[in-house]
């Protein structure tokens, strides 16, 4: 067991170092920040002094070396545009990533698995047809299309609720939040709403297949024959059993409901770490790229460790392979 | 084994009186009329996107047939030449449908090309894992693992916050972040494909290796190949509009269905929506065909797959 981790903290420490690697050696691969950074006037004798004070006249591998030095310090670089630490800028960012993450994650499972119960209990029912066919339709349609004609309907015709930006903020644990104010939470409805769109689908479909699965055991059978009522049979002894399921997806989703966030936050100009990076490529701000590529990676390091881990402790399959090997 | 035990040659299809495999499929295909709609209206679409110079009412590359006064015109208007722009016309005074179908092209042509490519690594990447074993199957298959770890969209971009735009560029993308499904489908099924008679038969024949991989074992993996292949072109091209509307895809000069709803974006808070909506509806219809076919594919092709 405890070899197992080892080695999984090994593993992961490998690819956190790979990464720096391909990262540091790509993105210096991108054009040159400095025909960006200094006004076409500049004299020859200023470029110089900028190139040097940026260190971009050294050797790619001399380069990285300071570039991984300053790393392990949590020094990252400074950011072109912003001249403020390129961490410091992304965790700026951050709480708002994570207030519309979770906020999506939590409309996923309140319209995904009510819908799902029901599509799994009247299998053959018109309303649970027109619920898989319009899931179907959630799974195809390009996320950042729907957040278009949301901001169509909603915002523009309807003119219900605003289209874009965080709103009105207020503190909380010296950072600012946007569901604390009421400006704030009409700023949120739609792009949680937009990138909760995919996930509340999966969440839908795995539902049913569960409800599906369970329904005719014998337990379930049992339930009713004690003449339980049809809320307690569903609420506790189907419910407790499809949960594994939805509880696993839920956690492996949530790093890739961050990653979509790029293309919500982009659509509804919410100022999180998505929009960052989109912005900071256009304008190949290095640092701030950079720093972003290392926080998304050692962020998914993390998870994937995290879900490992957990499953070695819970499946006793998966703990007596690590040790055989 | 002596060449005498070997068993008969086996009559072929034809002489049993049996209808050939291919038929047997197609006919069971057809027996769903929603995928049949779903492979009319594809074939539809394709036939939009080859013929497009023949079809569509303006060529919006060309600057001669543009009207700068003709901008922004909301659908069903005249132009000043008394042409009528039914889905209206974009910032520069170019037809919306034309752009459309022009704009299917490009989606198209980097959704097939990026699934066909990666189909052929990824696949021979898997069944080289498979056939060979040992280490080049476990460092083949960490890799892909790795991938698959993080989601596609972020692998993307970080290969085109690298790369810079560009159709090629999206297209390598592409194939990057989807080689690796391929690999592990290949590799699954050759796994047990490799345990089979005939393949045991092959072996014993002393065939080259090359060709047991390729001519034995490659076709019978191809049917849970081709699932996929249908279902990533989808995917692909959604991918692909997804990275045009962030500015990361194809350039501006050759717009796909992506980079035209980006173009009307910024016009539709002013209320002139046409712009964006109608190439994300053709985007919509193309990945919903698309998922259509795959779908009723992947029931015909692997009966005992779906519940």
């Amino acid at each position: 067991m405890t070899a197992a981790i080892v080695r999984r903290l090994f593993q992961a420490a490998m690819v956190m170092f790979a990464m720096t690697v391909i990262v540091f050696i790509a993105v210096n691969v991108i054009g040159d920040p400095v025909d960006i950074l200094i006004s076409p006037d500049a004299d020859q004798i200023e470029r110089a002094r900028v190139v040097q004070a940026l260190g971009l006249d050294l050797p790619l591998w001399q380069q990285y070396l300071r570039f991984l030095q300053a790393a392990l310090h949590g020094d990252l670089g400074q950011s072109y545009v912003y001249n403020e630490p390129a961490l410091g800028v992304i965790l700026q960012r951050l709480p708002a990533t994570l207030e519309l993450a979770v906020s999506a994650i939590l409309i996923a499972i309140v319209v995904g698995v009510p819908l799902g119960l029901y599509a799994g209990l009247r299998p053959d029912g018109i309303v649970s047809r027109i619920i898989m066919t319009v899931s179907i339709l959630g799974f195809s349609l390009p996320t950042f299309w729907v957040g278009l004609v949301l901001i169509m309907l909603f915002g523009v015709q309807l003119g219900w609720l605003p289209s874009g930006g965080r709103g009105q903020t207020a503190e909380l644990f010296g950072v600012q939040w946007a569901f604390l104010t009421k400006d704030g939470l009409a700023h949120l409805i739609l792009p949680s709403f937009n990138l909760a769109l995919f996930d509340a689908c999966l969440i839908l479909r795995l539902t049913r297949a569960g409800v599906a699965e369970v329904l005719p055991l014998d337990y379930i059978k049992f339930a009713r024959a004690k003449g339980l009522k049809e809320t307690r049979v569903i609420g506790i002894h189907v419910s407790k059993n499809i949960m594994i399921p939805v509880v696993t997806i839920v956690g492996l989703e949530f790093g890739s409901i961050v990653a979509f966030s790029v293309v919500t936050e982009s659509v509804f100009s919410w100022p999180g770490m998505g929009k960052l990076i989109i912005d900071s490529i256009n304008v190949l701000d290095r640092p701030i790229i950079t720093a972003y590529l290392m926080a998304i990676v050692a962020f998914f390091v993390i998870i994937n460790l995290v879900v490992d881990l957990t499953y070695t402790a819970l499946d006793p399959r998966v703990r007596l392979q690590g040790e055989g090997s | 084994m002596s060449v005498d035990t070997l068993p008969p040659q086996l009559p072929t299809d034809a002489e049993r009186g049996e209808e050939p495999p291919f038929r047997i499929l197609m006919r069971a295909f057809f027996r769903s009329p929603v995928a049949v709609a779903g492979l009319v209206l594809l074939a539809a679409i394709v036939l939009l996107a080859l013929l497009a110079p023949f079809i569509a009412p303006q060529n919006p590359y060309d600057l001669n047939q543009l009207d700068i006064m003709d901008s922004r015109l909301p659908p069903g208007s005249q132009s000043m030449a008394g042409m009528t722009y039914w889905l209206g016309t974009d910032d520069q005074g170019r037809d919306m449908l034309s752009g459309i179908i022009y704009g299917l092209r490009i989606s198209l042509g980097v959704g097939v090309s990026s699934a066909l490519f990666a189909a052929l690594f990824g696949a021979s990447l898997g069944l080289l894992a498979a056939y060979i074993g040992g280490r080049t199957e476990t460092a083949i298959m960490r890799i892909v693992d790795l991938q698959l770890s993080f989601p596609s969209i972020l692998v993307a971009l970080m290969i085109l916050a690298f790369l810079g735009k560009g159709i090629l560029n999206v297209v390598l993308a592409l194939v990057i972040v989807e080689w690796a499904t391929y690999a592990r489908a290949a590799r699954g099924t050759a796994l047990t494909e490799r345990r089979k008679e005939y393949m045991e038969a092959a072996e014993s024949l002393a065939i080259p290796r090359w060709r047991i991989l390729f001519v034995h074992l490659l076709p019978n993996c191809l049917p849970p190949l081709i699932v996929i292949a249908t279902v990533q072109v989808a995917r692909a091209i959604s991918l692909e509009a997804t990275l045009s509307f962030l500015g990361l895809g194809v350039p501006i000069t050759e717009p796909s269905l992506g980079l035209l709803v980006a173009n009307g974006y910024q016009y539709m808070l002013s209320g002139m929506t046409w712009i964006s909506f109608y190439p994300g509806v053709a985007l919509l219809i193309t990945v919903v065909a698309i998922n259509l076919v795959g779908d009723r594919l992947r029931d015909v092709l692997n009966p005992r797959g779906r519940e």
